[in-house]
């Protein structure tokens, strides 16, 4: 029978069949896949996250737009994307794009690893429908007034947009956005089954060469709890240096 | 320098502005007073078309805001509005405020822009508080930024909407000397106002409103002297001795 926690077990209670392994996943090959794996998790979310929250915002002005075709389209793209599974849209655009792609770009996209391609795109899509209304619910929350003051000052409405209100929305959105952010990271771990190498997939890697499953895992946890709590921490600290500047001491 | 002819507006079944014809001439300072819900805040609201109108013609600075073709935005760049509220952008410093749209609208550079902006702060007397955020100053203050920025587009006509009734007593002085030293230096200005002082002092007409319908039209010392219509009189015992109306 074998030890708990290598250190004899306590006569008496049931006993794990099971010998824990931390070392594994402290230094050694094991601990490089893992480093390799949140290295590629970090670039994913942080490619996917800014190109979501440019598209975010440009569907964001298309679902305020005055024209109501405009708005018509904004509005589907938000229904279909909210409204599908993340994993059947990195799916369609890992094994469906390509077929309708041309040679040369699926050349181009092969050599430069169409995996992380297909699931930044898929991501930063996903992503984008849900930073594109917590845009729009900020800029609802900015008085009316601002407009009426931009514009009688001469802007148009997508200048005082540019310069009055998204300005005031997105430091509003910020909290929402962080939650993006994170939902971004742990939203990235779905890339493992088109075969990203991120940090999920380095740890199902580490377990089906150790079989030390408890502690791949273990380790994946914590880096991802770790990358959301410091996320959070520092953004925290901005928004309330940023916000308070405009208040009252 | 403002036409308005037969001018007619609705709020779906309210009829806020009836048949009004007003002229300002350059120069002048025009104060229009009335109870609330008379139609004088939209009123002033049709001349940069924060309000657009529904019948009539509007002429401002030689542009017909009937016409679909006019370009609003060159109208509004031509003409400052003060809010009752201010409505300064808040994510931006004092400084900002006034240069944003004289950098943007009319291509000032920057140095040029800041430089015409501290005169008007200087004018205004809030030079100090360049670097302020809105929300760190007081309401009076608020307000003198807001006219500095109407100011820094160099308007031809300057409107302002109730910019007092928002403020405590002891500010409303230093926003009005503002106004006054304005208004002599001969800015086109149209004021809604229940500030009487103010239009005893600097105004040369007076318009008086109620029901959407202008009531009475007069110099000031004729308006407050001898007014005309019943509701004027009434409105003018109202404001000058509440404590003796009898209110209805």
């Amino acid at each position: 029978m074998q030890p708990l926690l290598n250190s004899g077990p306590p006569k008496g209670l049931p006993v794990l069949n099971y010998t824990f392994d931390w070392s594994i996943i402290t230094s050694g090959q094991y601990f490089d896949w893992l480093v390799s794996g949140l290295v590629t998790t970090l670039k994913l979310s942080a490619v996917s996250i800014v190109m979501a929250f440019l598209l975010g915002l440009l569907i964001a002005v298309m679902r305020m737009a005055h024209s109501k075709p405009i708005r018509w389209l904004a509005l589907a793209y938000l229904e279909f994307f909210r409204n599908t599974p993340l994993l059947v849209q990195i799916f369609f655009w890992y094994f469906g794009s390509y077929k309708i792609l041309p040679v040369f770009i699926n050349d181009w996209l092969n050599e430069t690893g169409f995996e992380f391609a297909a699931a930044a795109i898929a991501l930063t899509i996903y992503t984008s429908a849900f930073i594109a209304e917590d845009i729009r619910s900020g800029v609802l929350s900015i008085p009316r007034e601002q407009m009426e003051a931009a514009r009688s000052a001469g802007f148009s409405y997508l200048r005082s947009m540019q310069y009055i209100i998204l300005p005031q929305a997105v430091r509003i959105t910020i909290p929402p956005l962080v939650n993006q952010f994170l939902n971004v990271a742990k939203n990235s771990s779905l890339a493992m089954t088109i075969g990203v190498m991120e940090m999920t997939y380095q740890a199902r890697q580490v377990e089906s060469y150790t079989f030390k499953g408890f502690e791949a895992f273990t380790a994946a946890t914590v880096v991802y709890l770790a990358l959301s709590i410091i996320i959070t921490v520092l953004v925290n600290v901005y928004n309330e240096k940023v916000l308070n500047a405009h208040k009252a001491a | 320098m403002i036409t308005f002819k037969g001018v007619h507006k609705w709020f779906k079944n309210l009829h806020v502005l009836n048949d009004i014809n007003l002229h300002v001439t350059p120069g002048e300072v025009l104060v229009v007073c009335g109870p609330s819900g008379s139609g004088k805040s939209t009123l002033i609201r049709t001349i940069n078309q924060l309000e657009p109108i529904n019948e009539g013609t509007l002429i401002v600075d030689g542009m017909d805001l009937s016409d679909k073709k006019t370009d609003i935005n060159k109208l509004r760049a031509e003409v400052g509005f003060v809010f009752q509220q201010f409505n300064l952008y808040p994510h931006l410093s004092v400084i900002n405020n006034i240069t944003l749209a004289p950098i943007k609208i009319r291509k000032t550079p920057k140095a040029e822009a800041e430089e015409q902006a501290m005169a008007l702060l200087e004018r205004v007397g809030l030079a100090e508080k360049r670097d302020a955020y809105p929300l760190q100053l007081s309401g009076g203050q608020q307000q003198r930024v807001a006219i500095a920025r109407g100011l820094a587009m160099q308007p031809r006509i300057m409107l302002f909407d109730e910019p007092t009734s928002a403020l405590d007593p002891e500010m409303i002085g230093e926003v009005l000397a503002v106004m006054k030293d304005l208004a002599r230096s001969g800015m086109t200005m149209v004021v809604v106002t229940h500030e009487m002082g103010f239009a005893r002092e600097v105004a040369h007409r007076v318009v008086f409103m109620d029901y959407g319908v202008i009531l009475e039209e007069a110099p000031p010392n004729e308006f407050f002297g001898n007014p005309q219509h019943e509701r004027a009189q009434q409105f003018l015992r109202q404001l000058l001795t509440p404590m003796q109306c009898e209110c209805p």
